[in-house]
């Protein structure tokens, strides 16, 4: 029985390595190879949108898959490859946005909201604080006239 | 104190501004906008598809203003597509440059004898690479190129005559000048 889930396990594992998306002989560098497959998985599919280009098995996916291991195997650097797409595609391309004057509030709002948070908790324990036992029904009267 | 109140009341009015933006007609979260407007149009040299023997330059049409349009007999959206290409290419004299996006020439050649060519010229991209230099990824796209050759406006999905008049057109009249 166990010889039999054995072989099933196997037969699955074998399959699946088949049916892999890319598939491209690896290029002759293995540290270029490296970095293709560290980009792939970088950059976005855009017909399929949350899918990488590692990931996704239609056509255009394909295509930029061949761009981006052409890139490397001219020695283009990481940058290169990437400025080439977002050049042609926008900053969508790329899973990782950079910072600048379109998405720095992305980047910085936890940040701020943060701080801005931190403030307001200082103030009100401060204020809190500063109250001698008593004091509270005066305060709220004096900012609720009712 | 009214002042207390201010605050949220503001912060809820900036709240609803951003649900008015992104609810609101214009906003469509799935465009992607194209880093091209503004830039020089991608030059393409290319086989014709009525006869691989000729080229087709997109350079060729330089001072006039020209729409790129991204198809193929395998997509959807051009067939929707293709009757108002027809329509627009009867109003205006702004020549239709099509491309042929990694189709089957033989299927392409039959579909325009079968539906109508509104093309002054199509381009074979048997590769994708003309597709990938315009950042093309989904067909039908449209593009509009202006006389000097630069990319004007892009339109993801399939076009119409009302696309046309009211995106196209506007931008043609605008680059033209008073």
């Amino acid at each position: 029985m166990k010889s039999l889930l054995g072989a099933l396990l196997l037969t699955v594992i074998v399959v699946d390595v088949a049916r892999a998306i890319d598939t491209e002989p690896p290029l002759p560098d293995p540290q270029q190879q490296a970095r293709y497959e560290a980009l792939i998985h970088e950059l976005r599919c855009l017909q399929c949108r949350s899918q990488s280009l590692a990931d996704s098995d239609v056509s255009l996916a394909a295509d930029l898959r061949r761009e981006v291991r052409g890139l490397i195997a001219q020695g283009k650097t990481d940058d290169e490859v990437k400025d080439f797409l977002t050049a042609r595609y926008g900053d969508y391309v790329l899973f990782r946005p950079p910072l600048n004057a379109r998405t720095w509030v992305v980047w910085f709002a936890p940040a701020i909201l943060l701080l801005a948070g931190g403030l307001i908790a200082w103030r009100v324990v401060r204020h809190r604080s500063a109250l001698v036992p008593g004091d509270a029904d005066e305060v709220e009267s004096a900012e609720d006239p009712r | 104190m009214k002042a207390r109140f201010l605050v949220p009341a503001a912060l809820i009015a900036v709240l609803f501004g951003f649900f008015w933006y992104a609810l609101g007609g214009d906003y469509d979260p799935q465009l992607i906008e194209s880093p091209l407007i503004n830039r020089p149009a991608p030059d393409f040299v290319s086989p014709a598809l009525a006869d691989p023997k000729q080229a087709v330059s997109l350079k060729s049409f330089r001072g006039q203003p020209v729409l790129v349009n991204f198809w193929g007999t395998w997509c959807v959206g051009c067939r929707e597509e293709h009757p108002q290409l027809l329509e627009i290419q009867k109003v205006t004299t702004i020549p239709i440059v099509g491309i042929a996006w990694k189709d089957d020439h033989a299927a392409a050649n039959q579909w325009l004898a079968e539906f109508g060519d509104p093309y002054r010229a199509v381009a074979t991209d048997d590769d994708g690479r003309i597709a990938i230099d315009w950042g093309v990824y989904g067909a039908p796209e449209s593009f509009l190129v202006s006389a000097e050759g630069k990319v004007i406006h892009k339109h993801v999905g399939p076009m119409s005559l009302e696309i046309w008049r009211k995106e196209f057109l506007v931008k043609v009249n605008a680059e033209r000048g008073p």
